[in-house]
């Protein structure tokens, strides 16, 4: 009976913990939407900010974050998918694939603010690239080159041998099976990490702060040497400093909803793909 | 025909050599983020432990002074007033800056371009016994009355053992990182210990008792909650919990290494979650049948059997959380009041790693003994991560190896 008991109690406190978990999130959410809703408008989403950021938008940031995407998977998505082409289909098991498996899993747990150290002793200082959307691109670029190395290398480990074999039997070569019959099978799962990749670039702070973000801009960037805004910049910026708190925690809340709401729907996006690749894969 | 077809494995070669490199690409940049790092960590020994381009000077009759940093910022904040405390001559300390050079003398007396300066700083320092004087190299005072005090290079020892962080600290910069380190390790622990008893039910709950439907709901949940950037973390705790934390214990202050470490706790959670459910779910049917048939309850089964079937699952979890909760920035430097003091209970102030590096490095000029430290710090979260990535590395083989 005792133990009946016992398992009861602890049943129930682990679903009160996945209900605590559901409940974070929705709080989190929820709080931000909230105040996050009455701001947002039109012309929040597509002008400057003005009055010292109290009134106005955060077009500038959205731009420079769509930039930093861009910049950044520009890099690092062709190296990655190539990395990890090279790992699964030609390295073989050896003491060599090992090192680099366990060197792209090193570069994915350093912190972000390391980046940020790297990035500005490499790119802005010795390349003298200066504070650019270059210098940050190639700082975020190596950022999310772990997934995207990881989410191909998965992708490619999912395609049976006997597409492999077969495409050999028929005389094709190494590359030719690679290009037209590992990869396109592949594709929509490399499309998951990318998309993944865009969240992770889109909500970083800590390797720009140093390497591309500025704290405002009276214009648009015209150049790759340029400084940009980036909207997780801009909400810390917003959330710590300021004179007018009222006024600015405003705008603070519309850019977290407009962050997050990224953020979620590339998520939401990849989650949706890798359902699609799951049902296909059952018949 | 021929031709066209070498031409093609020509390709064909190159293209291979091109992957080859890239799949090197990631080993080339932890190299690279290494040597950029420790270069600049490492220059931060070379400088001396007192401003850069300035002096400090004493009368000459003043000797056996052996003067730390620690006690030149006693004297230079008035907290020591003789000599005699520092096993110097029996006077109270005068301490002289440039400022106070001109204002004693005209401006005719000095020159128009600074050239009697020198003398003028000779002067002061050899009339008055117990003066101390803080001068540019370039008006150095001179002569026999004069003794300049040797200028020591910054010490590793000082760096690990140092219990203040001044970075601006003038004369002396205080390069203490002792507060940074208890700062982060209260911070992360603290997270860590909310963390792991919340992740670790979730986790049972997913692999064991959650139904299909149930999973389908929590899985993209916990994902979200690993996808939202970790400044909106920040700034959530900054508007929402720190009010809370002091509203409900009362304090003058609500940014706190507690607040901080609720919202790494949060943050913590989808790693330390997906990591031990992989881990539980990867117990074989074979075990929990055979566990249920000796009449053991589910749960019986759940902690006598997969838990410790999948311990290192398990820890492996945990030291990746540690490693998330350590390394974080934003969020931290947004909640947790930023104070670089050694603390003292859970409500205090204080300042991680991670977050002095952001802070600071903004405002530290390229290539001076500060910005060098912040590298140095940089190199210590490297270490740290490095060591942590390893260490679970090693579990996870050891794991796969006993089964």
């Amino acid at each position: 009976m005792n133990k009946k008991i016992n398992q009861k109690i602890a049943f129930l406190l682990f679903k009160l913990f996945g209900l605590v978990v559901i409940g974070i999130l929705i709080g989190i959410l929820g709080f931000i939407s909230f105040n996050g809703l009455k701001v947002i408008n039109w012309e929040f989403l597509t002008s400057n900010p003005k009055e010292g950021m109290t009134s106005g938008g955060i077009f500038p940031a959205i731009l420079g974050t769509f930039y930093l995407i861009v910049g950044s998977l520009f890099i690092a998505f062709p190296l990655g998918v190539m990395s990890a082409i090279y790992t699964i289909e030609y390295a073989g098991n050896g003491w060599l694939i090992k090192v680099i498996r366990m060197m792209t899993n090193n570069l994915a747990s350093i912190p972000s603010i390391v980046f940020g150290l790297f990035g500005m002793s490499l790119f802005v200082n010795k390349l003298k690239f200066g504070d650019s959307i270059l210098a940050g691109s190639l700082t975020l670029g190596i950022l999310v080159l772990p997934i995207i190395i990881r989410t191909t290398e998965e992708a490619l480990k999912a395609i049976p041998d006997s597409y492999r074999t077969g495409s050999y039997a028929l005389g094709a070569s190494k590359l030719q099976t690679i290009r037209k019959v590992i990869l396109p099978s592949a594709t929509p799962n490399i499309i998951t990490g990318l998309i993944l990749s865009i969240g992770r670039v889109s909500g970083e702070t800590a390797p720009i702060l140093f390497t591309v973000a500025a704290y405002f801009l009276p214009q648009l960037p015209s150049s790759i040497f340029d400084q940009v805004m980036a909207l997780p910049y801009h909400l810390y910026v917003l959330a710590t400093s300021g004179t007018d708190i009222v006024a600015t925690r405003r705008m603070a809340y519309g850019t977290a909803l407009v962050l997050i709401f990224i953020v979620l729907l590339l998520n939401l996006l990849a989650a949706l793909i890798r359902r699609k690749i799951e049902k296909k894969s059952k018949y | 025909m021929i031709k066209n077809k070498t031409f093609k494995s020509i390709i064909e070669k190159l293209i291979e050599k091109v992957f080859s490199i890239s799949g090197l690409l990631t080993s080339i940049l932890i190299v690279f983020i290494c040597y950029f790092l420790f270069k600049e960590g490492i220059g931060f020994f070379k400088n001396s432990t007192i401003e850069n381009g300035y002096g400090l000077y004493v009368n000459s009759k003043n000797k056996n002074l052996n003067l730390s940093s620690q006690d030149l910022k006693q004297i230079f904040d008035g907290n020591i007033s003789n000599w005699k405390e520092l096993n110097g001559i029996n006077k109270s300390i005068e301490i002289i800056r440039i400022d106070d050079v001109f204002s004693i003398y005209s401006e005719e007396e000095i020159g128009e371009n600074y050239e009697n300066l020198s003398s003028k700083t000779s002067e002061l320092i050899a009339n008055k016994e117990g003066s101390i004087g803080f001068f540019p190299i370039e008006y150095e005072p001179k002569g026999s009355r004069v003794t300049k005090l040797p200028t020591n290079h910054l010490k590793l020892s000082d760096f690990l053992r140092g219990k203040e962080w001044l970075p601006t600290a003038t004369p002396a910069p205080l390069f203490g990182v002792l507060p940074l380190i208890y700062g982060t390790l209260l911070v992360s622990f603290l997270a860590i210990l909310i963390a792991v008893p919340l992740g670790l039910g979730v986790a049972i709950y997913l692999s064991e008792l959650a139904s299909a439907s149930q999973r389908k709901i929590m899985k993209p949940i916990i994902e979200l909650l690993a996808g939202i950037p970790s400044v909106v973390y920040g700034f959530f705790g900054l508007v929402v919990l720190s009010p809370f934390v002091q509203k409900i214990f009362n304090l003058p202050i609500g940014e706190t290494a507690l607040t901080g470490s609720l919202i790494l706790a949060i943050m913590a959670l989808p790693t330390i979650i997906s990591v031990a459910e992989d881990a539980m779910r990867n117990t074989p049917r074979s075990m929990r049948e055979a566990s249920l048939a000796l009449g053991a309850t589910h749960w019986q089964t759940i902690y006598k059997v997969i838990i410790p079937y999948s311990k290192s699952g398990i820890i492996t979890a945990i030291v990746l959380g540690m490693g998330r909760a350590i390394g974080e920035t934003m969020a931290v430097l947004m909640v947790t009041g930023n104070a670089a003091i050694i603390p003292h209970s859970i409500f205090d102030s204080v300042r991680t790693i991670p977050a002095t590096i952001a802070a600071e490095l903004g405002e530290a000029p390229s290539g001076e003994a500060h910005y060098q430290a912040l590298f140095l710090l940089g190199c210590v979260l490297f270490t740290i991560t490095m060591i942590i990535s390893i260490v679970s590395e090693l579990i996870s083989k050891k794991s796969y190896k006993k089964y």
